[in-house]
């Protein structure tokens, strides 16, 4: 069954189109970049240099360049005049901390050399989880484009105390004019921080302090004010859940994150047992991939469905309208029913009312999944205190406005109202770490240190009291928001003395300040007490009075907007941040840009297409959107499994201000976003002239038709039918023929086998069933091994630098003319077969990088012998000897080698993170900064391996079970990546690899990866 | 009152540099008188051992200064203060407390070890002072502008002399020659000739052209070769470095153990150049250099003078103030040149090296007890390290982390002893990544 299957992964595969068919001949897309250098004809007729001249240069600079070989550079080395203690040159310290930029909220370590942080990885003790955009903030830290430095007032330098003092005076004056003030932040989630804030307030009562998120949750804490007295988020035990309905929440991917952990839980094959997860939704989301059946529903019709699921699961009537999938839903119900407290319903429509309907289906259920006691802080935003804000400072009613790390000129949907209020507010303060339109806005801008440079405590959910320390001295003249606030309350005490006080006096009960430090986090005990349950606000809530105001509305329309957020940007903070930018989206595949998501059908009603180019690249089309007299320009994606009526767009893009110019990509959709509902009605599409040119990895890296790279069956398959069945097996190995007979391929060999039983050998398990695709390992790589960013330009061409990538193979059972054939379906039937396929296909991710083969095709074809294979398993690439030939990557059947087209660190040219002092500083000191014209990949993080080694060395001991790591799979937040050495037989890894569902991909070339994949197995729920 | 204040100022600055130089001319008059030697020799010896970490004979350190101390303070006093000062504050000793309250209550330790007649041997070395060496001449004058005390102009000069009375010489033997009848002309035809047909005979022969064209490309090549090879190797390198820090007198006199200063080695990738505090350590009680230390530096000899300023640096980048000894805050790193300098490219360890191999660090680089001035004494080349990791067995006893693996290895290669090699140490990626 799993072998019938078709891989693609991009729509114009579907049309035979002869681009792509060349394209999968072509197996090295990259061209010679022959004009970068040599420069066209035309250029070189008009040159004025002759060839004697030239010869002349040549021979000058070769006699120049060898002459100032000779004399070797002299370095300085500068010792401390005093050495901390604690600090060892070359060794790295690590610390727990926290992170909360008021968007992403994680328990974090953080990784330091020589004072510096170079990596952040999650605090598994805490039961941290990191994603692409935790992992990617320690690049943000070192942006000197951004970051502010100094306290300025009108962009003039001043004096903190003189700020602090101006600004003081100014409060006291307001206050005696009894003129209201407002403290806006975002969602902050520190008790020590809300309780300074309480004790501005009642020293200043004129103030009000209102949060605002940019992408807002207001929905679900209104209805969870409303039904559970409490706003705030609910929390969901994923991984006890038997059914999981989602309508349009992507959980996993940007939906207040940090539920993958415990879905993947709940989602272990060799329990017998996984959870059953439908996915009703219109955009293709990461959760939507990820779910075992995924129903496409355009957002007016999930409002029904949702409505029509209530009726089904109460039995009571309320007004709803018929939807197309109404036949799924009453399978569903009984799916629910039957799944009992073990069912739960979740969306991410941001609205009352719908969230009202989702948590009355789950009291009806009696669900035990969602948690409305041990709730999160990490959303708290007040959209209607936020809309009435903008009102008053319109009609001059605000007197003072304090900003603290927030950006509305760019992320309010009313920008302008808001710019023409801000005229009246006589004063103007803003506290940000970065410089952003809003804070130039302001009357004083005061920096504020990095998350990474300050103190701080967080409480994300009820019992996890975290803690935030410094990693670094501040980079800038900054001073902490908490202590510009007990300065003006006149608190003479610093933050670090009051948060010491706060947390022992009134969280720690009685344990150790330091321990609770070192661990990052406190565990509280849940009590009574700590449930707050406001029974004041509380109100009680008539489904059908609800359901009607839904109905009313919902206004279906031809088109329906789904703004969503990415994995990599989210709400756009970190746009300066180059890896974010760089991080290809998990589905489309495409990096530096957001664009519109538009089904096939659509696309080819309104003339739409995304031609693929002969480079591999792919164009897009512009489309011009109107939403409520808002337009926008942007070019058009065509996306499989896009429900047909429906657009996507991300917000968070399209970010100007001071960001250096690559990165001023995209297009800001926040002025479509109206009330901050991430559903908009009555939206219009026309196209509009222009080719706009992706930078999509999509359909580059082909797999030449090898199909059987991935391996997928259904959890009824793998519980009953023997992986290696000769008919129906589903994970069967290669065949090859040998003396006439088919044998395993694995079992013959043309070369000699080493033996590996002695030392280590490391091998790297994938689990495709836990892998979301979130990418969180591909920034933790970034990190770890100094890869380059090369530039939108650059990976449209398909030079991009990743070691690791997550390749999303689309899946139909039907795909060509032939295979309806096979099937022998008419020839209606096939037209049909293959629309609807293409209309919601199944998504797979597979993570892809070196393979570290055991019999290399890399290694033999290598003319220098510049890269060859380790006793330990690693294949092993020395850069010094490269010279650059490329045979190893033409040989590599995985595409997995990576080519230094050019000199990306001191190159301005490539204005990242490596041509910057202060970008420089994230670089891992032990890992080599190549250089332009050698090939590099994947190392299985060897400085890591050797580093582990050295350490049980030094201390004299064997090496621990599981103590071997790579940066991917510490980062791994599912344990979708196991790495260990299957020369310990105590390590997970070796279990794995003996797995009846691992395998090695395409086993036939007989490479003998040390990279094992475990089949993906899907509930498809058949009994 | 003004004035006559004024005056008794100046009397009593009269009297006191008065009776100064009557101690002065005492004391000199006493060294110059017979001294006991052995007397002196062993109070020096136990002053050194005990006292001199925090005295000095004619400079406050962190305790007063103690040359002359018998002319101030009863024998028996001290004694008993030397003893257990302690006990003698305790007793309300007025001169005692008067003493402590002066240096901010810092204690002295007690030496109730020491005998009376050690005692008076430490007092009455305060009292001769150091020994005038009598074998010890008076230190050469550095030469500022190179190491040898003859000019170098004038070996220029004498090789030119006899080059051009070498001329003379010749010149004069031919005329000899000439007038002898011998003509000249046909022995340079003579060799022209020869030269000449040698050259045609050459150009003739394939055999020999073909041969001596090899043999001088071959030539041509092994020195190109060895041209390029030397490149960016830097055997010797001796960088000037910004204090005449002498390692020969650090380690190799002083025996101080290499890791006292290198701390990290033994941790680390980097061995660790101290910081400035691990200097002071040390250095906080040893402002100046022994009478007639030398230390070889930049082709010069620096002697006590030089050295006591060398020291001074110290103290500016700790930013200790030696006069009032206390710091000043005002610190100033010290640009240090870094002389093994590895490719970015190559992975060291040197706690791999140090803690794991126990390598001795002259191992690499050399006889650095020895050295004034550090150099590098290693090539540092891939073939260096190869070598030796070659050549070297692998102490596998005594590591648990090895145990596993000698039973295997042992088993494979059928000997008892391992090389690096054999280990895998020859592998690429275990220095190149």
């Amino acid at each position: 069954m799993a072998s019938n299957k078709k891989y693609w992964k991009s729509v114009e595969e579907l049309k035979d189109s002869p681009i792509v068919e060349t394209l999968s001949k072509n197996e090295f897309v990259e061209e010679i970049a022959t004009d970068k250098f040599l420069g066209d004809k035309e250029t070189l007729e008009n040159s004025s240099t002759t060839r004697r001249d030239f010869l002349k240069y040549v021979g000058f600079t070769t006699a120049a360049a060898s002459l100032a070989a000779c004399e070797g550079p002299v370095k300085k080395s500068i010792p401390y005049v005093v050495k901390p203690n604690d600090t060892i040159p070359g060794v790295a310290d690590w610390y727990a901390s926290s992170m909360a930029d008021g968007y992403d909220f994680a328990n974090i370590l953080v990784k330091t050399r020589e004072g510096r942080p170079i990596q952040i990885m999650p605090n598994k003790e805490a039961n941290g989880t990191t994603s692409a955009r935790v992992q990617a903030a320690v690049l943000s830290l070192y942006d000197e484009n951004l970051r502010l430095k100094e306290p300025t007032k009108n962009n003039e330098v001043i004096g903190w105390n003189q700020a602090e003092d101006e600004i003081k005076k100014a409060l006291v004056s307001l206050k005696n004019a009894n003129k209201p003030v407002v403290l806006l932040t975002g969602t902050l989630a520190s008790p020590s921080t809300h309780k300074i804030i309480e004790e501005f307030v009642s020293a200043y009562p004129n103030v009000k302090h209102v949060i605002y998120d940019a992408v807002s949750e207001n929905g679900v804490l209104e209805a969870m004010q409303a039904m559970h007295g409490k706003r705030a988020l609910p929390n969901y035990h994923l991984d006890k859940a038997k059914t999981i309905v989602s309508f349009g929440a992507d959980f996993l991917g940007d939906f207040h994150g940090g539920f993958e952990k415990s879905y993947i839980n709940g989602r272990k094959p060799e329990t017998g047992n996984m959870s059953y997860h439908v996915q009703f939704e219109s955009n293709m989301s990461l959760t939507g991939a990820n779910s075992d059946k995924r129903v496409v529903v355009k957002p007016s019709n999930q409002v029904y469905a949702l409505l029509n699921l209530y009726k089904a699961i109460t039995g009571e009537s309320v007004s709803s309208k018929v939807t197309p999938v109404d036949a799924e839903i009453k399978k569903l119900a009984t799916e629910l029913k039957k799944a009992g407290s073990k069912g739960v319903v979740l969306t991410g429509l941001n609205d009352k009312n719908s969230q009202l309907v989702a948590l009355a289906i789950n009291k009806a259920l009696n669900s035990e999944i969602i948690d409305t006691d041990n709730t999160l802080n990490i959303r708290q935003g007040n959209d209607a205190e936020v809309i009435q804000l903008v009102k008053d400072m319109k009609a001059g009613k605000v007197g003072g406005l304090l900003t603290y790390n927030i950006d509305p000129v760019y992320t309010l949907p009313n920008t302008a109202d808001f710019s023409e209020g801000l005229k009246k507010v006589s004063l103007k303060v803003a506290l940000s770490t970065d410089n952003n339109a809003s804070v130039d806005a302001m009357e004083y801008a005061l920096p504020t240190p990095h998350f990474l440079e300050s103190w701080g405590d967080t409480q994300f959910d009820e019992v996890t009291y975290g803690l935030a320390q410094p990693t670094i001295q501040p980079l800038f003249n900054t001073r902490q928001f908490q202590d510009v606030l007990l300065n003006l309350t006149g608190n003479s005490t610093d933050y670090y003395e009051y948060l010491k006080t706060y947390a022992t006096n009134t969280v720690l009960n009685g344990g150790s300040w330091n321990t609770a430090l070192h661990n990052g986090f406190y565990k509280k005990e849940i009590t009574n007490a700590t449930i707050e349950t406001n029974t004041e606000t509380q109100e009680s809530v008539l489904i059908a009075n609800v359901a009607s105001q839904l109905v009313r509305a919902t206004k279906a329309s031809a088109f329906e907007l789904n703004l969503y957020t990415k994995t990599g940007l989210g709400d756009g903070k970190q746009a300066n941040n180059p890896w974010l930018q760089e991080f290809p989206d998990p589905i489309t595949r495409a990096s530096w840009d957001n664009y519109l998501t538009i089904s096939m059908a659509d696309a080819k009603e309104l003339d739409f297409s995304n031609p693929v180019k002969d480079n591999g690249a792919i164009n897009g089309d512009y489309a011009k959107v109107s939403v409520n007299g808002q337009e926008v320009v942007v070019p058009v994606m065509i996306q499989p499994g896009q429900a047909k009526g429906s657009i996507g767009l991300a917000l968070g893009f399209g970010k100007t201000f001071g960001l250096k110019e690559e990165m001023q990509v995209g297009v800001n959709a926040y002025p479509l976003y109206a009330n901050m509902n991430n559903i908009q009605y009555n939206v219009s599409i026309e196209k509009v002239s222009g080719t706009h040119e992706f930078a999509c990895t999509q359909v580059q890296k082909t797999i030449a038709g090898r199909h059987d790279i991935l391996k997928v069956a259904s959890l009824k398959e793998y519980n009953t039918v023997a992986p290696k069945d000769h008919h129906h097996g589903w994970n069967k190995p290669a065949y090859v023929s040998y003396d006439h007979q088919e044998v395993e391929a694995n079992t013959i060999d043309i070369w000699d086998e080493h033996n590996r039983d002695m030392g280590h050998h490391f091998n790297l398990s994938i689990d495709l069933t836990s892998c979301t695709g979130c990418g969180a390992c591909v920034i933790a790589c970034h990190a770890e091994n100094n890869v380059p960013v090369v530039g939108k330009k650059e990976v449209r061409v398909g030079r991009d630098m990743h070691w690791l990538r997550i390749d999303r193979y689309y899946s139909s059972e039907v795909e060509t003319r032939e295979d309806a054939k096979e099937l022998g379906l008419g020839r209606g039937d096939m037209y049909k077969a293959l629309e609807t396929e293409a209309e919601n296909p199944e998504v797979t991710f597979q993570p892809m990088m070196c393979q570290h083969c055991n019999h290399a095709p890399c290694e033999t074809v290598c003319p220098v012998a510049a890269t060859s294979h380790g006793r330990q398993g690693q294949n092993q690439m020395a850069y010094n000897r490269c010279v650059g030939t490329r045979y190893c990557a033409n040989n590599c059947p995985y595409r997995v080698r990576r080519f230094n087209w050019f000199n990306y660190a001191n190159n301005e040219e490539f204005d990242f993170n490596m041509n910057n002092e202060y970008g420089k500083m994230v670089l891992n000191p032990d890992v080599t900064v190549r250089s332009r014209g050698v090939m590099e990949k994947c190392s299985m993080c060897i400085q890591m391996t050797q580093a582990t080694i050295l350490k049980a060395k030094r201390e004299g001991r064997a090496v621990n079970t599981d103590e071997f790591e790579t940066a991917c799979s510490s980062a791994c937040t599912t344990g979708a990546l196991v790495f260990g050495d299957i020369n310990n037989k105590e390590d997970k890894v070796t279990a794995l690899v003996e797995d009846k569902r691992a395998y090695n991909v395409l086993d036939y070339l007989q490479t003998k990866p040390n990279v094992i994949y475990q089949v993906k197995i899907k509930n498809t729920n058949e009994a | 009152m003004k004035s006559v204040a004024l005056h008794s100022k100046l009397a009593k600055v009269l009297l006191k540099s008065f009776t100064f130089i009557l101690f002065f001319a005492f004391s000199l008059s006493t060294t110059s008188q017979e001294v006991d030697e052995a007397r002196q020799k062993e109070g020096r010896k136990i002053f050194k051992s005990l006292c001199a970490s925090c005295h000095k004979l004619d400079k406050k350190l962190i305790g007063p200064a103690l040359g002359g101390i018998e002319q101030r303070r009863e024998n028996d006093w001290l004694k008993a203060w030397i003893k257990n000062n302690a006990e003698l504050r305790a007793s309300g000793d007025r001169d005692a407390i008067a003493i402590f309250e002066e240096y901010n209550g810092s204690v002295m330790s007690a030496f109730p070890q020491l005998s009376d007649q050690q005692i008076d041997d430490i007092l009455y070395y305060t009292t001769v002072g150091e020994l005038e060496k009598k074998v010890v001449g008076p230190i050469p004058p550095s030469n500022p502008d190179g190491g040898d005390n003859t000019p170098k102009w004038i070996i220029w000069f004498l090789a030119g002399a006899i080059v051009v009375a070498f001329l003379m010489i010749a010149s004069l033997l031919k005329q000899v020659n000439e007038l002898k009848g011998n003509t000249s002309p046909e022995t340079t035809s003579n060799l022209k000739r020869d030269l000449h047909e040698l050259w045609e005979g050459i150009k003739r022969n394939t055999f020999l052209k073909v041969s001596s064209t090899i043999f001088l490309l071959l030539i041509g090549a092994y020195v190109v070769f060895g041209i390029i090879f030397k490149v960016g190797v830097d055997e010797g390198y001796t960088p000037l470095q910004p204090i005449a820090f002498s390692h020969k007198i650090h380690a190799g006199e002083n025996k101080i153990e290499c890791q006292y200063c290198h701390s990290s080695a033994k941790h680390s990738k980097h061995s660790g150049i101290p910081s400035v505090n691990v200097c002071m350590n040390c250095h906080k009680n040893i402002a100046e250099v022994a009478e007639g230390t030398k230390v070889e530096w930049d082709g010069m000899t620096y002697g006590k003078a030089e050295l006591d300023k060398e020291i001074a640096k110290i103290y500016k980048a700790a930013g200790w103030n030696p006069e009032t000894l206390e710091y000043t805050g005002e610190t100033q790193p010290i640009k240090w040149i870094r002389i093994h300098n590895l490719p970015d490219f190559a992975y060291f360890n040197h706690s791999q090296h140090v803690t794991v191999a126990g390598l001795k660090c002259q191992k690499c680089h050399g006889p650095v007890e020895e050295m004034d001035e550090m150099r590098q004494y290693s090539p540092l080349t891939m073939g260096w390290c190869i070598n030796c990791h070659r050549e070297t067995n692998v102490d596998l006893k005594g590591n648990d982390y090895y145990d596993k693996i000698h039973k295997e290895l042992a088993k494979k290669y059928n000997v008892d002893k391992v090389t690096i090699a054999q280990l895998g140490g020859l592998e690429c990626g275990k220095c190149h990544y």
